[in-house]
């Protein structure tokens, strides 16, 4: 428990240091609820999908979330890189002891971030419908068991990379499709075959989908299969994730 | 059991058809203090990570304190403490931040470990240091914290890898003291590499010298000068192992392209 205890400490540790990653994480989440918030507003509400910052709103929250996630999972590339994995490796603890420390750490840092920009959506006028205030520990809930899913899934990926070339593969096959795939920015409503399909193989379409339902009363899906849906490939993923992570040689 | 806290029989470690351990056996008694020298490449490091559950063999039979480093992963690393040759501090954490970390992994209550972050931090004059954050420090500040972390916990073995690199001689005199003193009063076994031969001959009671992947010789250091007629260490270790350059000898692509892929780990 204490080991768990101290590696969650210094996930913490490390991402309120690092101020410029804390303020560049929040950017990019930034821009897009106030580009396409704004500019994609009017042609929505034309198009009778209703007011587009509270259809975006949750999609940006679980952007947040995902950019963190697989970063602060992939984090191990950087300790391998810097030697501190070794350091923890070495040491009489079990390996999935050490993967859950950084997993939940860094989960709870994502879920972090994806609260700062739920705060930010509200300043660009996001109202909570449904359930109003009471939707927020759900929602928090639901956005630490997305948070879970995406650290585990980087963990499982940094575990396979021997070094930190294998990054901006990542970031363009895997984080970027993952995102612009997931009904984020558009309703799943109405869609070709193809990116239908697409979109309901990304996990963060459910996470996504749990959010508005929570939120704004508004899944597409069922509001319970899409939490269930994301706890199954989350638990999934941590597995995989602590195998891949207990097979690391130096 | 035998006295003998490690035992290597017939070690082999292969990286895609290049050999780094070449059939190996040796053993190291408890209690003493052990050096491992040789060349760069010798595959002192390589060994090193093997005993110490890091890297698998290829094959061979290991014991350490009586556990095999491939199937009691757990109890071997019950065993023993490391100083990497390499960098293996968080740069984003304070001095004392590392210090704790490393004593929480290592299962130490709070009060033995906070007194000996204090003793240790002292020894090593970082104390006054102790909240800045590691990538503020100096290469002889990191190295001592470095060493400092390794000497933590109080393992039964503890395995040291150019643990002096980069430090000056009144440093280096320093922290062997305090690790000889540990070595008797705790009977702590001490398992090292190092490039100054001079500290390996002063320190250590047994030798092992290894070249190219295998043992050549092991003994004493006053057995090596005799057995080689030399009047000090050095001298032995040059006449064993010749004078050729390793990086220079080891010319084939397939090498270099290994180096630069252990850099870049
Ligand atoms: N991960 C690896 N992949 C491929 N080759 C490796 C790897 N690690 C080590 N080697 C090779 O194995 C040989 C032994 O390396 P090792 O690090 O054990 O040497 P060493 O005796 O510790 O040398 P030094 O004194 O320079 O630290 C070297 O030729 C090295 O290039
Ligand atoms: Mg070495």
């Amino acid at each position: 428990m204490k080991v768990i205890y101290i590696l969650w400490l210094r996930q913490l540790k490390r991402y309120f240091r690092s101020k410029a990653r804390l303020v560049g994480s929040l950017g990019q989440p930034l821009l897009f609820l106030v580009a396409l918030g704004f500019g994609f507003g009017p042609i929505f509400q034309k198009a009778g999908g209703g007011n587009y910052i509270q259809f975006l709103a949750p999609g940006v929250v679980a952007m947040g979330i995902l950019f963190t996630g697989i970063f602060t999972g992939v984090d191990i590339i950087w300790d391998r890189q810097f030697g501190f994995l070794k350091e923890t490796l070495a040491a009489p603890v079990s390996r999935l002891q050490i993967m859950l420390g950084r997993t939940i750490g860094g989960a709870t840092v994502a879920t972090i971030q994806g609260i700062i920009v739920l705060l930010l959506t509200f300043a660009v006028g996001f109202r909570l419908d449904g359930m109003g205030f009471a939707s927020i520990v759900p929602a928090v809930l639901l956005m630490f068991v997305i948070a879970l899913l995406f650290t585990a899934l980087g963990t499982a990926i940094a575990s396979l990379l021997q070094d930190v070339q294998g990054f901006q593969l990542i970031m363009n096959f895997l984080v970027m499709p993952t995102f612009f795939l997931s009904g984020a920015l558009f309703p799943l409503e109405g869609l070709p075959r193809v990116i239908s399909d697409i979109a309901s193989a990304d996990p963060l379409t459910y996470g996504i989908d749990g959010l508005r339902g929570i939120l704004t009363n508004s899944a597409h899906f069922n509001m319970y299969t899409d939490v269930l849906v994301s706890l199954i490939v989350m638990v999934v993923l941590v597995a995989i994730g602590s195998y891949l992570f207990t097979k690391i040689e130096i | 059991m035998s006295d003998n806290i490690i035992e290597v029989r017939d070690l082999v470690k292969d990286f895609d058809g290049f050999r780094a351990v070449n059939d190996v056996s040796f053993t190291v008694p408890a209690r003493r203090i052990f050096s491992f020298l040789g060349p760069n490449g010798a595959g002192k490091t390589t060994s090193i990570k093997i005993l110490t559950t890091m890297l698998h063999p290829t094959s061979g039979v290991v014991r350490v304190n009586g556990f095999d480093p491939v199937t009691q992963q757990n109890e071997v690393r019950h065993s023993f403490g490391i100083v990497f040759q390499d960098p293996s501090l968080d740069d984003e954490l304070t001095a004392y931040e590392n210090m704790e970390f490393h004593g929480v992994l290592y299962g130490m209550d709070k009060a033995t470990r906070r007194a000996r972050i204090k003793e240790l931090l002292d020894f090593m004059e970082l104390w006054d240091r102790k909240d800045n954050l590691v990538k503020e420090f100096s290469g002889g500040m990191k190295r001592r914290l470095e060493i400092a972390r390794g000497l933590l916990h109080h393992p039964k073995i503890l395995f040291m890898d150019e643990p002096t690199l980069g430090l000056d001689p009144q440093t280096r005199n320093h922290i062997w003291g305090y690790i000889r003193n540990l070595n008797k009063t705790e009977g702590i076994t001490v398992f090292f590499t190092t490039h100054y031969i001079e500290e390996a001959e002063h320190v250590s009671d047994t030798v092992a010298i290894m070249d190219h992947g295998r043992i050549i010789t092991h003994g004493s250091p006053d057995e090596l000068k005799r057995q080689t007629g030399a009047s000090s260490l050095e001298e032995a270790f040059l006449k064993l192992t010749g004078s050729a350059i390793r990086e220079e000898e080891a010319s084939s692509t397939d090498r270099a392209r290994q180096r630069y892929h252990r850099m870049h780990h």
